[in-house]
């Protein structure tokens, strides 16, 4: 590109030329300003969700261009909401997206000074065989006074606030069948 | 939430947070709405900007007192005496609602004779038993009942009074018979409320709660001037309530007066709980709580046997909605075991394993630093900030075998072998901890699909938007193939013990490279579906105790209504009416407001035209209105049972809240609560005052955890910890910081560890304005940055001056930004009913600079003693045993 | 199109900062540093070129008309700040590359694509809203999303704004409502409410803000100027700047050609 071609997309050499003083209208205006869009206009779904910080349980839309999220904004569809949200609710794009997301399984062994990188299903492998180990060494038929009890107090388990009914539901189901009574969660906080 | 199941039957909000909009006037205490739930607020702003007086009750000036009209400032842990007073006001002025007091709650039921209340026992109740710490609450019950009258909304715990069945005679004559419908008998609930309240005077609450009398008379005229049959007053909370000793109680005091005022079920009135987590509703009704299964019913006790017929026995009700439990336990046992559960035996409840007492989290976190916990999973959760006593959270974690995390990234739960204070102190050293540590990096919300229940107990449905990053993968994705592989490594086994897992369902359909498994088959069966031919049906009416049907959570029976997912509906909150029936999808039956009933007068028809919302219709003999009637729809209202009624047709057509036995709210709770059948002032464990009412200190059933690990101090007026802390949070962060303190565009907005102090205490201390400040209790210590601000004021309590100091907890050891973690400074104490920590009131000193030592107790840390000259402070009357507040852990300890 | 602009009313104003973060979550702006200012709850500080929206704190030892608080003579006041759209926009006038235009809506629109990092704008403004990023030299202020408006969509902070503090729309319709209100407020006995920068009448030095406020304190309160004058306030542009803004232009003109590429991506 030569420098005149610069030149004359200086939008003051457009305006001398034109006699706008006042940068007023196209003349001022560059390409990039004429053809500017919302990069929403260029997502291929609008996805429909819900803030996952607190329990007003605000509408979001998330936009989605190639499998990618560029922009999530209040659902103005939603009667709690409105459309509003607040701004850890409005921080959601980074929460999602952000750099600090870790995105192997880690493992610590015991004594251990650093994290490792385990493969998913050799760590899902080795945390099925501590739970059985830990179970059929730690299970009780009956309690100290003879009562039936069908249950380990090896294992315990926290946390469910920030999750889905669906994943709270398979939690508590596997746990109670594996005999697990030690499953808690936020609401204790 | 039992302070609201207990009073009216549900645990659950009352309302929902668009009918704030309708309020003539609103209460936010224990709630500091506008920075923790600031979008629900733009409703209290709507109210507000019609004419409704907002009122804030706090001990700090907020964001939500800006708003308000008046803003009372009130001494941290001591809201019972101001609600107390208000009931007081209420009953003194006669300014109660008087045809809604008489007709729908138990006012005029009189209790048995032998009740004593604490004005007769100087802060007990009658019943209580010293060396248990807990109360037998045979002489709270209605008189002329034989047995227990149970509670309705809190069939959580074994343990607990009245949890099992209504004693002897069934029917709901019984609750008829012994009524004064003059309320004039001296032992009817009415009177009883009277004489306990008697003292909560406005010069008691002025020297108990340090409000001026004036002030506390503004908040009862303005109250009692908006609720009668032409307006109506809310009440909003939040964990500035839950986290007492006395929590549930507090939850009841506004209970009790909501009631008085006739403010339940109607529009804009009622109790909203405001809850702080995205589906923290939804993990109590689906319960990863211990001793919960879905919908409230309760975990089986090992005292109970193996047997089927006895747990129903002992958690029927023969009177009100409860009586449905057999259908509703049946079709759980159904959905878990599938055909392998048949009648004959017992549909596997055998199979469930049993509680022996407290498996909270808080006696998980002492078992395990004791080492009696070898594994440990934590899901979605940062204890290592979040909960009590960080530094016992982190004890334990090191005497575990091993450790799954599942987080987005690495929060100090996951890290505490590296990075904790008393590692960076050198008190633990990295190569000492044999924990075995596995972290799984999580989907996020948008990552996969599934519900959410808010905190107006509407579940709304997300879809996927896109594929999680790496190895990230759903919990659903994470438990699923768990118990698959599990299932593998059990699959030869004959032992009795693996046959539960041998025989739980577990086939769900999976999608994708990643093999996910489908959220909807998950929700279908919790939604529940008839046996033989997998039909999903249509709400918890079609289950039956026969087998024939399966549903994982029967409140939420009905989400899947018709084969359609009710808790994706989208339609516009612009295109329907203002309840917007038609978005998501809320439990019970998609009822938006609880116990709407009462929002129609005796006759059934509304109260006035102003507060309309639920009535009956004569012509077409059904109840209709703006919502879904959350009653028997076809019920007159001059419908009164028969003598020997049972189940829901023992429900009269005045009883508005159907899951009570005998439908009507609770000012007196004859059972369901482990501390008193009415509230109570009690101070916290730690506290700069002695109680001002009563001989008792501290309320005696609470949990005590007393171990070296958990120093407390004097119980009140310690001279080495003067002030008075509280905890909280703020807009730009979120609870253990898990998800904001990583995000620079929360970060930047708090970046740093503070605490908020008066002028007059930074001129005491020396502390100036963006200075630095060490705040320290026994437990630990901590460094942070120091906000002057009148926006807190020393109260004067009795003649003398009481600071308090305000802490908010986010921050941790990693992350962006950093501190050390306020939650160190927390004792292990709860709250009987419901084992929820105390973090809103406790003592401890600050002083100005950077002194911390990162000494904490439960590494090496020993607090000075008191003074010479200082006697030790009981925080029991004589009567109560040493051994009160033991654990079962310590009595076990004694044991060897 | 007609003129566009924001109504920041205060006294709905929260301060819970969500305007803040929707503003850099849809510019995708960096964050602006991690600093405990000791100033109330306002950390962020001042608006810059990162932050484009800014929250102020306000605490003072005078009581709220219609509040009654236990604390004393006090009360809390909050302020959503933003750039104002001025009538005579000081930074339009002065900008000499002509990077700062008035686009159809009335705004005021810095072109990143032209602005050369002179720096004439950041003084010209009297409010002290539009400044230098550090890595790249170049001007930055709200854009009153203009990328938005185009599509029809209201801006970022106006529509997360949980209270309706901050309404965007057309300038007729904000001055209706504006007016609305403090007669509203008046009636209800605040009648210390009134309008910042409604138009050239209120505020002849800037001819009028696009972006106007209710206020109940003076201005400077909120660290607002009370007399704002534009300093180059007058019809056309300043031409001898752009004589300097040429030689600049040159300059980055050649720079990219010796670069071999465009002077802005």
């Amino acid at each position: 590109m030569g420098v005149l071609d610069l030149l004359g997309r200086w939008p003051v050499f457009r305006q001398l030329r034109k006699g706008d003083t006042t940068a007023l209208g196209d003349t001022a205006m560059s390409e990039r300003s004429r053809t500017l869009e919302p990069r929403t206009v260029r997502a291929d779904r609008v996805v429909k969700s819900v803030c996952p910080y607190c329990a007003v349980g605000c509408g979001q839309d998330v936009y989605v261009k190639d499998g990618r999220i560029l922009d999530i904004e209040g659902d103005p569809d939603s009667p709690i909401s409105r459309g509003r949200l607040c701004p850890k609710g409005a921080a959601t794009f980074q929460l999602v997206t952000g750099n600090h997301r870790v995105r192997d399984v880690l493992y610590r062994r015991p004594g251990g000074t650093e994290w490792e990188k385990l493969p998913l299903e050799q760590a899902m492998d080795m945390v099925a065989e501590r739970v059985k180990r830990t179970r059929d060494a730690t299970w009780e038929d009956t309690d100290v006074n003879g009562l039936d009890v069908n249950r380990t107090l090896g294992i315990a388990h926290l946390g469910g606030a920030t999750l889905d009914n669906e994943e709270n539901y398979l939690i508590k189901k596997l746990f109670t069948a594996l005999g697990i009574v030690q499953v808690e969660n936020q609401a204790r906080i | 939430m039992p302070g609201l199941g207990i009073s009216f039957g549900r645990g659950g909000a009352t309302t929902f947070q668009q009918d704030l909009r309708n309020a003539d006037c609103i209460v936010i205490q224990g709630s500091n709405m506008a920075e923790c739930h600031p979008v629900g607020f733009q409703w209290v702003m709507e109210a507000k900007e019609r004419g409704a007086t907002l009122i804030h009750v706090d001990p700090r000036f907020t964001r939500t007192s800006a708003m308000a009209d008046l803003h009372v400032p009130i001494r941290a842990g001591s809201d019972i005496a101001f609600l107390g007073g208000l009931i007081h006001y209420v009953l003194e002025h006669e300014r109660y609602f008087k045809d809604y007091v008489l007709h729908y709650t138990n006012a005029a039921n009189i209790i048995r004779e032998g009740f004593q209340d604490t004005e007769d026992l100087d802060g007990f109740f009658s019943g209580y038993q010293s060396e248990e710490g807990k109360y037998d609450i045979a002489t709270w019950q209605y008189e002329g009942v034989g047995g227990t009258v149970p509670a309705g909304g809190h069939k959580e715990l074994y343990a607990e009074p009245g949890a099992g069945k209504g004693g002897d005679e069934s029917g709901s004559a019984r609750f008829e018979a012994n009524k004064d419908s003059t309320l004039q008998h001296p032992r009817c609930v009415f009177q009883l409320l009277k004489r306990h309240f008697r003292r909560y005077t406005p010069a008691i609450v002025a020297k108990v709660c340090g409000v001026p009398e004036a002030q506390f008379l503004k908040v009862a005229e303005a109250l009692c001037a908006n609720s009668g049959r032409e307006r109506t007053s809310a009440f909003c909370y939040a964990v500035g309530w839950t986290q007492h000793t006395v929590g549930v109680q507090y939850i009841r005091t506004a209970s009790i007066l909501q009631l008085l005022l006739g403010n339940i079920g109607r529009p804009g009135g009622g109790i909203m709980a405001l809850r702080g987590h995205a589906s923290i509703q939804g993990s109590t009704d689906v319960p990863t709580l211990y001793n919960l299964l879905p919908g409230y019913m309760p975990m089986p006790h090992a005292k109970q046997g193996l047997d089927l017929d006895q747990y129903l026995e002992d958690h029927e009700a023969s009177t009100g909605w409860w009586s449905n439990l057999p259908k509703y336990a049946v079709s759980l046992l159904k959905a878990w075991f599938g055909d392998a559960a048949t009648k004959e035996n017992h549909f596997l409840f055998g199979h469930l394993p049993r509680l022996t007492g407290n498996h909270s989290h808080m006696q998980t976190v002492a078992d395990m630093a004791d080492g009696r916990v070898k594994g440990y999973f934590v899901m979605g959760e940062n204890p290592a900030v979040g909960s009590s006593h960080g530094s016992l959270q982190r004890k334990g974690l090191r005497e575990l075998d091993w450790l799954v995390v599942r987080d987005f990234t690495l929060i100090e739960t996951a890290e505490f072998w590296r990075r904790a204070p008393e590692i960076q102190r050198g008190d633990v050293k990295t190569e000492d901890i044999r924990t075995e540590v596995f972290f799984f990096p999580a989907a996020a919300h948008t990552e996969k699909e599934g519900t959410f229940t808010n905190t107006q107990r509407l579940l709304q449905w997300r879809d996927k938007a896109v594929e999680p990053p790496g190895d990230a993968r759903s919990e659903l994705h994470f438990i699923y193939h768990l118990g698959r592989r599990l299932k593998a490594l059990y699959a030869g086994s004959k032992a009795r013990k693996d046959q539960p897992l041998q025989d739980v369902t577990w086939d769900y359909p999976t999608r994708g490279r990643a093999a996910e498994p489908s959220a909807e088959a998950v929700l279908q069966e919790i939604n529940g579906y008839t046996v033989a031919d997998r039909k999903l049906v249509s709400g918890f009416s079609d289950l039956k105790d026969d087998g024939s049907t399966a549903s994982g959570c029967w409140i939420y029976s009905g989400c899947y209504a018709n084969g359609v997912n009710q808790t994706a509906r989208r339609k516009p909150g612009r295109e329907q009416t203002w309840v917007a029936p038609e978005w998501g999808w809320a439990w019970p039956a998609n009822r938006r407001m609880l116990y709407n009933r009462a929002s129609a007068d005796p006759e059934g028809r509304p109260w006035s035209e102003r507060k309309k919302y639920v009535w009956w219709d004569a012509e077409k003999r059904r109840w209709t209105g703006e919502d879904v009637p959350d009653f028997i729809a076809d019920r007159p209202p001059d419908y009164r049972p028969g003598k020997d009624a049972r189940g829901v047709d023992a429900l009269g057509g005045t009883d508005p809240f159907i899951m009570q036995v005998d439908g009507k709210a609770w000012l007196f709770a004859p059972s369901g609560m482990m501390d008193g059948p009415l509230p109570t002032h009690y101070e916290p464990p730690e506290s700069p005052v002695e109680n001002a009412l009563y001989g008792q200190q501290c309320n005696p059933a609470r949990l005590e955890w007393r171990r070296r690990d958990v120093p407390l101090h004097r119980a009140w007026a310690d001279p080495r910890y003067p002030f008075v802390f509280t905890t909280y949070r703020v807009t730009e962060h979120h609870t253990a910081g898990g998800m904001s303190r990583w995000l620079s565009w929360l970060s930047e907005l708090q970046p740093e560890q503070f605490c908020e102090v008066s002028p007059e205490l930074a001129a005491e201390r020396g502390l100036t304005n963006g200075g630095w400040a060490t705040v320290r209790t026994a437990r630990g210590d901590l460094e942070c940055r120091v906000l002057v601000t009148e926006r807190l004021r020393p109260l004067k309590l009795n003649g003398t001056w009481v600071h308090q100091i305000g802490l908010p907890y986010h921050w941790g050891v990693t992350g962006r930004i950093r501190a050390s973690g306020a939650n160190d400074l927390l004792p292990l104490v709860a709250d009987p009913n419901v084992e929820i920590q105390e973090s809103k009131a406790f003592t401890g000193d600050i002083v100005a600079g950077r002194h911390a030592t990162g000494e904490r107790s439960a590494t090496s840390a020993v607090a000075p003693a008191l003074p010479a000259g200082t006697p030790e402070a009981r925080r029991d009357s004589l009567r109560v045993s040493e051994h009160a507040h033991d654990t079962q852990q310590e009595k076990l300890e004694q044991e060897r | 199109m007609g003129q566009k602009g924001f109504f920041t009313d205060t006294t709905l104003c929260i301060g819970c900062k969500a305007c803040e973060v929707a503003c850099k979550q849809w510019n995708q702006l960096p964050d602006d540093g991690f600093h405990f200012t000791g100033m109330s709850y306002d950390n962020t500080g001042a608006l810059g070129s990162a932050t484009w929206r800014h929250v102020a704190f306000v605490e003072r030892p005078v009581p709220l008309q219609g509040q009654t608080t236990g604390v004393g003579d006090f009360s809390w006041l909050m302020m959503s700040d933003v750039c104002k759209h001025c009538q005579h926009a000081g930074c339009l006038e002065a900008c000499p590359t002509g990077a700062i235009i008035r686009t159809e809506f009335d705004t005021v629109y810095v072109q990143p694509d032209v602005c050369n990092g002179c720096g004439y704008c950041v003084v010209a403004c009297p409010f002290g809203v539009i400044s230098r990023r550090e890595d790249d030299g170049r001007a930055w202020k709200c854009t009153l999303c203009y990328d938005r408006l185009g599509e029809g969509m209201t801006p970022a902070c106006a529509k997360a704004c949980p209270t309706e503090s901050i309404v965007f729309g057309d300038l007729d319709e904000l001055h209706a409502r504006a007016e609305n209100r403090i007669r509203a407020l008046h009636e209800r006995g605040v009648t210390d409410a009134y309008l910042y920068g409604k138009d050239a009448e209120n505020q002849p030095g800037t001819g009028g803000l696009n972006a106007f406020f209710l206020l109940l304190d003076k201005p400077e309160v909120y660290g607002l100027p009370p007399d704002p004058v534009v300093p180059t306030k007058k019809a056309g542009r300043t031409w001898g700047a752009v004589a300097l803004g040429a030689l600049g232009m040159a300059a980055v003109a050649l720079g990219s050609v010796l670069l071999g590429r465009e002077a802005r991506p």
